[in-house]
C-alpha cells in the first residue's frame, strides 16, 4: 500500500504540492491527470524518494520514504518508475540494460539475471531485440524496454510518468497496450497520463491535479462523465 | 640557385640513435598523460565539490594551462622552480611541464564530457535502486569515456609534439634532443630535422590510428 499524507513540497518560493492525500491499495490502478505544472511528476519522484518533501509523509508498505533511517536504495527496488524519456542507457544493449540492476543491485548471478531479463523483454514484445543498442530502436520500443527494465527488479509498485507523451502517435498504442497488460495482471500502478481514453479504461480511480492540489478523485465513469469540481470540468472540456 | 648538397647517408646512419630518442619521447608523452589524467580527475572532482577553494584552484590550473605557452610551462618547471631552490632534471622538468599542460586540457575535456551526460541517466539508475556511486560507475562514466576519448587522443598527440620543447631546458635524450645534438656536431640541419619530423609524424599517426581502432571496438553504440 502507498499512503500519501498531507504532502507539501516547494521549489524555492513555488509551492508545487499543497497537501496531497492519496492512498493506493495493492492491485489498484490510479491515473493522475491535470494541466502542465500541476505537480504530477513531482509527486511521483517524491514517492520513490528521488525528491525530498517539506512536510507530511509518504509510506510504502508501512515504511516511511523520507525517514532518515530508510534505506532508499532498498525501497526503490519495490517501486519501479518509468519516465517520459531518456530512460535507456545508450552504452548498453537492450539485454544489458535490463540485466544491469538485477546483477549489480540485487546481486544475482549472470545466468539468473539474464533469465529474468529475457523473460521480461519477451513479456513486452522485445525478444528479438536483445543484442540491439537502444538508439537502433523506436521510441516506443525504448519505452517498452524501460518498462521491462523496471519489471526485472520484481517491483510491487510501478509509477509511470507520461511514458507516451514523447512518442509519435503511431507508437503510443504499443506502449499503452503494455501498460494495459500490466494492469490486467494485477500490478499496482500510478500512471500520470494525457491519454484520457486509456485512463478511463484501466483506472480504478482517476485523480485530477490542479495547481498542486488534488482537486478531485473518483472512479473513471464518475470523474469523466459527472465531474464535481469546476476545474475538472474546465480541464476535461479543454482536452476533449 | 641552391648549392647545398644533401648528405642523407650520414644522417641515416644516425637513425638508430634517433629511434632510441623516439622511445624516450614516447616514454615522456605516455608518463605525462598518465600523470595528467590522474591530476585531471582530481581537478574535475575539485570543480564538482562545491568547495570554493578547491574549485578555484582547479579553475586557475585549467586557465593557466590552456592560456599560456607550453614552452613557458616547461621553462617554469625547470628554471622557475630552480629560483626557489627546486632543481628538476631536464627529463623531470619536461615531464612536469607537459603533465601540467595535459591536466588542464584533460580536466576541461572531462568537464565537457560530464555535462554531455544528461542528469536523467543518473536518475534512471538511482530509481533502479543503485547508489550514487554505482550510477556514476556503471552509467555515467562509461558514457563519459566515449565522449572524452577522442579529445584525449588529440592531447596525447599534442604531448608527443610538446616533448620537443625539452631542448630548451637541456633535454638531450629524446628525439628532439638527440636530433639537436647531431645537428650541432654536423650542421646537416635539414637532413636531421627532416628525418626527425618523419618519425614524429609516424608516431603521431600511429597513435591516432590505434586510438580509432580501439574506440571502434570499445564504443559500439
Ligand atoms: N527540480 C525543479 N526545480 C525547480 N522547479 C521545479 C523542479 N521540478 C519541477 N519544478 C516546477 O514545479 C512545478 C510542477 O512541476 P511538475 O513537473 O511536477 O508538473 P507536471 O504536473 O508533471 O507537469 P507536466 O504535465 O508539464 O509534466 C512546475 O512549475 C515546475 O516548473
Ligand atoms: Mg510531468
Amino acid at each position: 500500500m502507498i499512503e500519501i499524507e498531507n504532502v507539501r513540497k516547494s521549489f524555492g518560493s513555488l509551492e508545487v504540492l499543497k497537501g496531497i492525500n492519496l492512498t493506493v491499495a495493492k492491485g489498484e490502478v490510479v491515473t493522475i491527470i491535470g494541466g502542465s505544472g500541476s505537480g504530477k511528476s513531482t509527486l511521483l519522484t517524491c514517492i520513490n524518494g528521488l525528491e525530498p518533501i517539506d512536510s507530511g509523509r509518504i509510506k510504502i508498505d508501512g515504511t516511511e520514504v523520507h525517514a532518515r533511517s530508510t534505506d532508499l536504495n532498498k525501497l526503490r527496488q519495490k517501486v519501479g518508475i518509468v519516465f517520459q524519456q531518456w530512460n535507456a542507457f545508450p552504452h548498453l544493449t537492450v539485454l544489458e540494460n535490463v540485466m544491469l540492476a538485477p546483477r549489480k543491485v540485487l546481486g544475482l548471478s549472470q545466468e539468473k539475471a539474464e533469465e529474468i531479463a529475457v523473460k521480461q523483454l519477451t513479456h513486452v514484445g522485445l525478444a528479438e531485440k536483445l543484442a540491439v543498442y537502444p538508439n537502433r530502436m523506436s521510441g516506443g520500443q525504448q519505452q517498452r524496454m524501460a518498462i521491462a527494465r523496471a519489471l526485472a527488479m520484481s517491483p510491487t509498485y510501478m509509477l509511470f510518468d507520461e511514458v507516451t507523451s514523447a512518442l509519435d502517435p503511431m507508437l503510443v498504442g504499443e506502449v499503452l497496450d503494455t501498460l494495459r497488460m500490466l494492469a490486467s495482471e494485477g500490478m499496482t500502478m500510478i500512471c500520470v497520463t494525457h491519454e484520457m481514453k486509456f485512463a478511463r479504461e484501466v483506472s480504478d480511480r482517476v485523480a485530477f491535479f490542479h495547481q498542486g492540489v488534488m482537486a478531485e478523485i473518483a472512479p473513471p465513469e464518475q470523474l469523466f462523465d459527472a465531474p464535481q469540481n469546476a476545474e475538472t470540468k474546465k480541464f476535461l472540456a479543454a482536452t476533449h | 640557385m641552391f648549392n647545398y648538397t644533401f648528405h642523407w647517408n650520414q644522417a641515416l646512419k644516425a637513425l638508430p640513435q634517433m629511434l632510441d630518442g623516439a622511445l624516450v619521447t614516447l616514454q615522456i608523452a605516455l608518463l605525462s598523460m598518465i600523470i595528467g589524467m590522474a591530476i585531471a580527475i582530481a581537478l574535475t572532482l575539485f570543480r564538482l565539490s562545491g568547495n570554493r577553494l578547491l574549485g578555484g584552484f582547479a579553475t586557475a590550473w585549467v586557465e593557466v594551462a590552456r592560456n599560456t605557452p607550453a614552452l613557458f610551462q616547461i621553462y617554469m618547471a625547470h628554471f622557475g622552480l630552480g629560483n626557489f631552490g627546486i632543481h628538476l632534471s631536464p627529463f623531470v622538468a619536461l615531464l612536469v611541464g607537459i603533465a601540467f599542460n595535459n591536466a588542464g586540457y584533460l580536466a576541461e575535456n572531462f568537464r565537457g564530457a560530464l555535462k554531455a551526460i544528461p542528469e536523467t541517466q543518473t536518475r534512471a539508475g538511482r530509481s533502479l535502486g543503485m547508489t550514487s556511486l554505482q550510477a556514476f560507475r556503471l552509467i555515467v562514466m562509461p558514457q563519459m569515456l566515449r565522449v572524452a576519448f577522442l579529445p584525449a587522443t588529440n592531447q596525447m598527440v599534442w604531448a608527443i609534439l610538446m616533448t620537443s620543447l625539452g631542448v630548451t631546458v637541456g633535454m638531450n635524450t629524446d628525439l628532439a634532443g638527440v636530433t639537436q645534438e647531431l645537428n650541432a656536431r654536423s650542421f646537416r640541419t635539414f637532413e636531421f630535422f627532416a628525418i626527425a619530423a618523419v618519425i614524429y609524424y609516424v608516431i603521431a599517426k600511429a597513435v591516432t590510428l590505434a586510438a580509432r581502432v580501439f574506440a571502434a571496438r570499445m564504443f559500439r553504440y
